[in-house]
């Protein structure tokens, strides 16, 4: 996991500052006339990219993301608040920040459904105006990178999802974007596919430094991909900071699993940590406790006064499960 | 310039794909092309020689060009912007460093490309087997046909684009697609010509774009308009694409401001 470089000097333009600087931004949907139906999609968000990070834009379904994404897009335009993106405002320049900024959103496609998926990109690198050897250049690489090479000559229909949603990653990064924004890239996607990917994007990243703004429920994903997290619930940004940071602000446990040399009595009484479980007649027990008041090694040394330790692992908390928690915090506060 | 003609050459790829419809296109255009013939030949029988400048060849030319445009210049419109607007595809759209009129328009003359190669050609072969049918008076007539045809492809574009785009602004826009495709098919002359219209409907339909997709590419090909009358038809012709155009622009900048995307 590379560390947040927020002092990065110049983007690859020149441009100096962050890449994404968003300003108490609100967006609400529902006309004007009716305001019982309005809902506020996002509500008085504020944060700042730096060019090279990688953020993990994470929240429940219907928190803000994807609305957040259009706004920065200039796709939708804010209710209140402002939005930059590449330095400009999207609502007035879409076109300049859609030439330096490139986005899969999940469950829509990009490609050209009724051809053959060459086409797309012979299309796209028009469109953006790459010189066309150039374009055939970038091409190759991203096909081969992402091993598309037997899919050039079938239609777009007849991909499978996996096989759309590399090519809608390649259709993106085609015209080498400085930010790429990605809404939801793994959605449906099996474990095998969904590793590939993540294993090109971190690769992609390392060569060319693109930052990378990142929406999806799979935490795995973010674990993986992103060295900062910001939180969104109800179209509040409920975090901003680094994922074990995040862990401990919601105050989650670790998880040490111990397995003893022989059956042992339930260890109840082990000072700053948790019994969780007992299994096989005590042989192996589980020990929770808060990495912030405690240390593993404070919580072995004290069950080693009890038991002897035949082997040891400690489970980091589930990022799943410290989300829920946030969403559950902030659900009891309303 | 280079991705304006790229699109066009995607759009001509992606609806050369549909080789069996094209096919029964041309059937179906020429089967019309013989009963619509028979009729108006009728028409001009019971009524002498001519009416408005239509003799028997010249009105066979109308209908015959009139049969092969018609594939080509989207005189019923089409569907897919409206769809997805109302989807919320069009977010893709805005994602990309072109406007979303240019990408369009370039597709549909893709398209007419490909219907004037496939459906076109061969009704206008089977016209002139099987009936006399007046050819351009000229040269000149042959090119400024031609280019009328393509001012036809724009205007009629815009015209459905623009309709489509109501969908920002309107759930179900089948009902304003349906009133523009009955409005279309008789304004434009595809029935009946223009000129054969009662005075007060030629009239009104002259004040609208709609002669322009079709009576004004045939009056030319058929050499009812010639001589210097032809670039007063194509000068109204420009005149309503350059309008539909700014208006097209106008309305999907509009839409754009009100956008509500809708779903993920
Ligand atoms: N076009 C729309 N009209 C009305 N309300 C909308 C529209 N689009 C989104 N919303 C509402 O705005 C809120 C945020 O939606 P958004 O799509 O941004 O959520 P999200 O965080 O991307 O969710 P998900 O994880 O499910 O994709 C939701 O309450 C949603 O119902
Ligand atoms: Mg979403």
């Amino acid at each position: 996991m590379t560390r947040p470089d927020h002092d990065a000097p110049t983007s690859p333009t020149g441009q100096a500052g962050p890449i994404i600087e968003v300003t108490n931004l609100v967006r609400d949907y529902g006309g004007l006339g009716r305001k019982s139906r309005r809902v506020r999609a996002v509500d008085h968000i504020s944060f700042g990219i730096q060019p090279g990070e990688a953020v993990g834009y994470i929240g429940a379904n219907g928190a803000g993301k994807s609305t957040t994404i259009k706004l920065l897009m200039g796709i939708l335009r804010p209710t209140a608040g402002q939005v930059r993106t590449c330095g400009l405002d999207p609502m007035r320049r879409r076109i300049d920040v859609a030439r330096q900024v490139g986005v899969v959103f999940g469950q829509r496609s990009q490609l050209w459904w009724d051809l053959p998926l060459r086409e797309s990109f012979t299309i796209l690198a028009a469109i953006h105006r790459l010189d066309p050897a150039a374009a055939r250049d970038r091409t190759a690489r991203l096909v081969d990178e992402l091993e598309m090479g037997g899919q050039l000559a079938t239609p777009v229909r007849s991909l499978s999802l996996g096989q759309r949603m590399r090519a809608e990653i390649a259709a993106a990064l085609l015209h080498s974007p400085r930010l790429l924004v990605l809404d939801e890239p793994t959605i449906g996607l099996d474990v095998l596919s969904k590793q590939r990917l993540r294993e090109f994007l971190v690769e992609e990243r390392r060569e060319r430094g693109t930052t990378l703004l990142l929406t999806t429920h799979d935490m795995g994903d973010v674990e993986r991909l992103c060295s900062r997290v910001l939180v969104v619930d109800h179209g509040r940004l409920a975090y901003d900071g680094t994922l074990p940071g995040l862990a401990a602000t919601v105050g989650a446990e670790r998880l040490l699993v111990i397995d003893l040399a022989e059956p042992t009595r339930p260890l109840q009484d082990v000072p700053g940590a948790r019994l969780v479980a007992v299994e096989s007649d005590g042989l192996r027990q589980r020990l929770a406790f808060d990495g912030a008041r405690t240390t593993a090694a404070a919580v072995l040394t004290e069950v080693s006064r009890r038991a002897t330790i035949r082997d040891l692992a400690v489970e980091e908390p589930d990022i799943e499960d410290v989300v829920r928690r946030i969403y559950a915090s902030s659900a009891g506060q309303r | 310039m280079r991705t304006f003609l790229l699109l066009v050459r995607a759009g001509f790829r992606r609806h050369s794909t549909y080789r069996l419809a094209l096919l029964a296109g041309t059937a179906t255009n020429s089967v019309f092309g013989v009963i619509r013939a028979s009729v108006l030949l009728g028409a001009i029988g019971s009524a002498g020689t001519h009416i408005a400048g239509y003799d028997g060849p010249r009105v066979l030319a109308f209908v015959w060009w009139g049969q092969a445009l018609l594939g080509v210049v989207n005189l019923w419109g089409f569907q897919e912007v409206g769809q997805r607007v109302r989807t919320g595809d069009i977010a893709v759209d805005f994602l990309r460093p072109a406007g979303p009129q240019l990408v369009y328009l370039a597709e549909d003359i893709g398209r007419a490309g490909v219907n004037f190669l496939a459906r076109g050609l061969p009704a206008l072969l089977i016209g002139a087997l099987l009936f006399d049918l007046a050819w351009p008076p000229g040269i000149g007539s042959w090119i400024l046909g031609l280019l009328s045809v393509a001012v036809a492809v724009v205007v009629a574009f815009c015209g459905s684009f623009i309709v489509n785009l109501s969908a920002f602004w309107i759930v179900e826009i089948r009902g304003i697609r349906l009133l523009w495709m009955i409005t279309t098919g008789f304004l434009c002359g595809l029935y009946v010509p223009v000129p054969w219209f009662p005075d007060w409907l030629r009239t009104f339909a002259e004040w609208t774009p709609f002669p322009s997709m079709l009576q004004h590419p045939l009056d030319i090909l058929s050499g009812r308009v010639d001589g210097a009358a032809v670039w007063g038809t194509l000068a109204t012709q420009l005149a309503w694409a350059v309008a539909l155009v700014v208006m097209a622009q106008v309305v999907l900048q509009s839409g754009r401001r009100r956008l509500e995307v809708q779903g993920g």
